[in-house]
């Protein structure tokens, strides 16, 4: 209330596109241009400059979370039509067991191992989850988190595909960069087409069914078959992981079924703001290179990288990319007032 | 089929349904002429809602059948029914609040049924959306389809959830409790629109609470009690009939 003193408020203006038609942007300036433009660019150049800077463990890093990133993406994915998966192991098992075994007893290329494990994952995936597509929320994501362990034991314990050894000595991928950058693109890829077909009408369907499904019933649309279609998409993505993981390490084994592939991803999208994609992406890029970064404190590892989960959440429950959009569209000035 | 069946376009053959020990409904029947209006009424908890849910797939019943010009769709699912033709507003609306209204449209727009009508495309479903609202009185140059469905007052809101029953093209449409919540103003610009339907040759089935209104538009009259059809006829019959008068008014009510 000091007489003289300048008062000042913090004032926050929402910055929009001026402009917007159905499917052209009315583009003013550089400015403009830059302002849609950037926020989409800027993945793209990072991610692919990276392999330049990080050579030797940290680019096997990249590609790690790459992997993990193609399965929170599924998972977003999934959960955008509101089947909530604690099973992306299962996806990613697929996958690396298909290119595995025709890998091994065939001696296919990776060139024909990777769409036919891309594909026949999405498949198997969707054939094998579409008796349970009736069942919703925690019912759903019991069964998923049961069904890689139950590969794993079955593997185990009939010895078929390797049993417990596995298979090893498989194909590689071409050598050099190209696992790396084919890794990076197909990640890339998967996540700017995500983003565009949940915006469409195909992905308003699935957010419906997601927020009430009997209303989309009564819509005419048959929302068991729109949920199998799910499936083989996220399926297919995660199969496409999976085939990449045997191919880059020339073995395939029962660890592809790990609880780590499952958890994770979750993990990751609820760290980065799950239904955005992005967010999923963002969180496995954060939280791969963190978890491996703690790999030097040994035991403690996995309580700090708990404890920083935790604290995460509670800051920014919305997740890091609602966060950051938010803040982007937004600018604060202080406008003064006295 | 249809021949044999005369002219009708649903027939519910004493259709039960029981949640524990509550007999919701319990042997009713009734049949529907194409093109009819038919009303059903009845004290709260009679089962009306329980009928129209039997009827469309979301409750599977106990006994009896449904047919539908001439094919039986007992028990099938609510989406296989809804592609049928029949097609149905909510009590309580459900619709998808943090969409733009005009959005809401698009899912049914989106079905195969829609598809199939619309000659095997589904053309600028935004645009149809527009224009289905434009009609139901959301006036496109004032922007309303364009709003956010949450931000839009109860009226329009039930007013949405017809659209949306509507953009399916149904050859049947069931008005669950349509005028609940409307103000006089409302009703008033929404009883035209049903009139307008009907008129055209669309078979509709409306349960209302509002008897005054439901009376000026309907052919026929049916009464539910404890689940049971007590009466049907002409509204001066069934409101004359003394177990009608008993159970449900108790009152004298004006007929127009």
């Amino acid at each position: 209330m000091a007489e003289g003193e300048a008062r000042y408020r913090k004032k926050r203006l929402d910055r929009g596109i001026k402009a917007r038609a159905d499917t052209i942007f009315a583009i003013a300036s550089y400015k403009e241009i830059l302002y849609l433009a950037l926020p989409r660019a800027l993945p793209v150049i990072i991610l692919f400059s990276l392999p330049f800077i990080l050579t030797g463990y940290w680019g096997k890093v990249l590609v790690y979370a790459c992997v993990y990133g193609l399965l929170a993406l599924s998972w977003d994915f999934l959960a955008s039509c509101g089947l909530f998966s604690l099973g992306q192991a299962f996806f990613l098992g697929i996958g690396a067991y298909i290119a595995g075994t025709l890998s091994y007893y065939f001696h296919w290329p990776p060139v024909i191992t990777l769409p036919i494990a891309t594909i026949g994952g999405g498949v198997i995936s969707a054939a094998l989850l579409s008796p349970v597509v009736r069942l919703r929320g925690v019912y759903f994501a019991m069964v998923t988190l049961m069904l890689p362990m139950l590969f794993m034991k079955m593997i185990e314990t009939t010895g078929i595909f390797g049993g417990a050894q596995g298979l090893s000595a498989l194909k590689p991928l071409a050598k050099g960069w190209v696992g790396t950058y084919l890794m990076i693109s197909v990640f890339l890829a998967c996540l700017f087409i995500f983003r565009r077909i949940i915006n469409e009408d195909y992905g308003l369907v699935l957010r419906a069914i997601r927020d009430d499904d009997r209303a989309v019933m009564s819509a005419a649309i048959n929302i068991y078959w729109r949920k199998i279609q799910a499936l083989f998409v996220a399926g297919a993505v995660g199969g496409f992981a999976g085939a990449f993981l045997t191919h880059h390490y020339q073995f395939v084994g029962m660890s592809v079924f790990a609880l780590d592939y499952s958890i994770l991803p979750v993990a990751a999208a609820a760290l980065g703001g799950p239904g955005t994609f992005a967010g999923a992406a963002l969180g496995s890029m954060i939280l791969v290179p963190l978890s491996e970064a703690l790999r030097a404190l040994s035991g403690l590892r996995i309580a700090i990288y708990c404890v920083i989960m935790i604290l995460s959440v509670i800051a920014l429950p919305e997740g890091i990319f609602h966060y950051i959009e938010r803040k982007y569209h937004q600018f604060e000035r202080l406008v003064r007032v006295g | 089929m249809g021949k044999t069946e005369g002219q009708a376009i649903l027939k519910v053959e004493r259709l039960g349904k029981h949640f524990g020990g509550v007999q919701a409904v319990h042997d009713v029947s009734f049949s529907l002429g194409q093109g009819e209006f038919l009303g059903i009424i009845g004290p709260n908890g009679s089962g009306k809602t329980t009928l129209v849910n039997l009827i469309t797939g979301f409750v599977k019943p106990d006994s009896g059948k449904v047919i539908y010009r001439g094919e039986d769709i007992t028990g099938k699912m609510p989406y296989t029914i809804a592609g049928l033709g029949i097609s149905r507003t909510f009590q309580m609306v459900r619709l998808f609040y943090n969409l733009p209204a005009y959005k809401n449209l698009i899912i049914p727009l989106s079905s195969s049924r829609v598809k199939r009508l619309r000659g095997g495309e589904y053309g600028e479903r935004d645009d149809v959306a527009v224009d289905l609202l434009d009609d139901m009185g959301f006036e496109r140059d004032s922007f309303v389809p364009y709003k956010l469905a949450g931000s839009l007052p109860h009226g329009y809101l039930k007013r949405l959830d017809l659209a949306r029953a509507m953009a399916l093209r149904p050859d049947l449409l069931i008005l669950d409790e349509l005028f609940s919540g409307m103000a006089m103003s409302e009703v008033a610009s929404t009883l035209p629109l049903i009139e307008k339907f009907h008129e055209e040759g669309l078979t509709i089935i409306m349960i209302e609470h509002r008897l005054k209104e439901l009376f000026r538009v309907v052919d026929r009259v049916m009464v539910l009690n404890y689940g049971e059809k007590i009466a049907e006829g002409s509204p001066q019959e069934v409101m004359g009939t003394e177990t009608v008068k008993k159970a449900y008014l108790g009152i004298e009510v004006e007929i127009p």
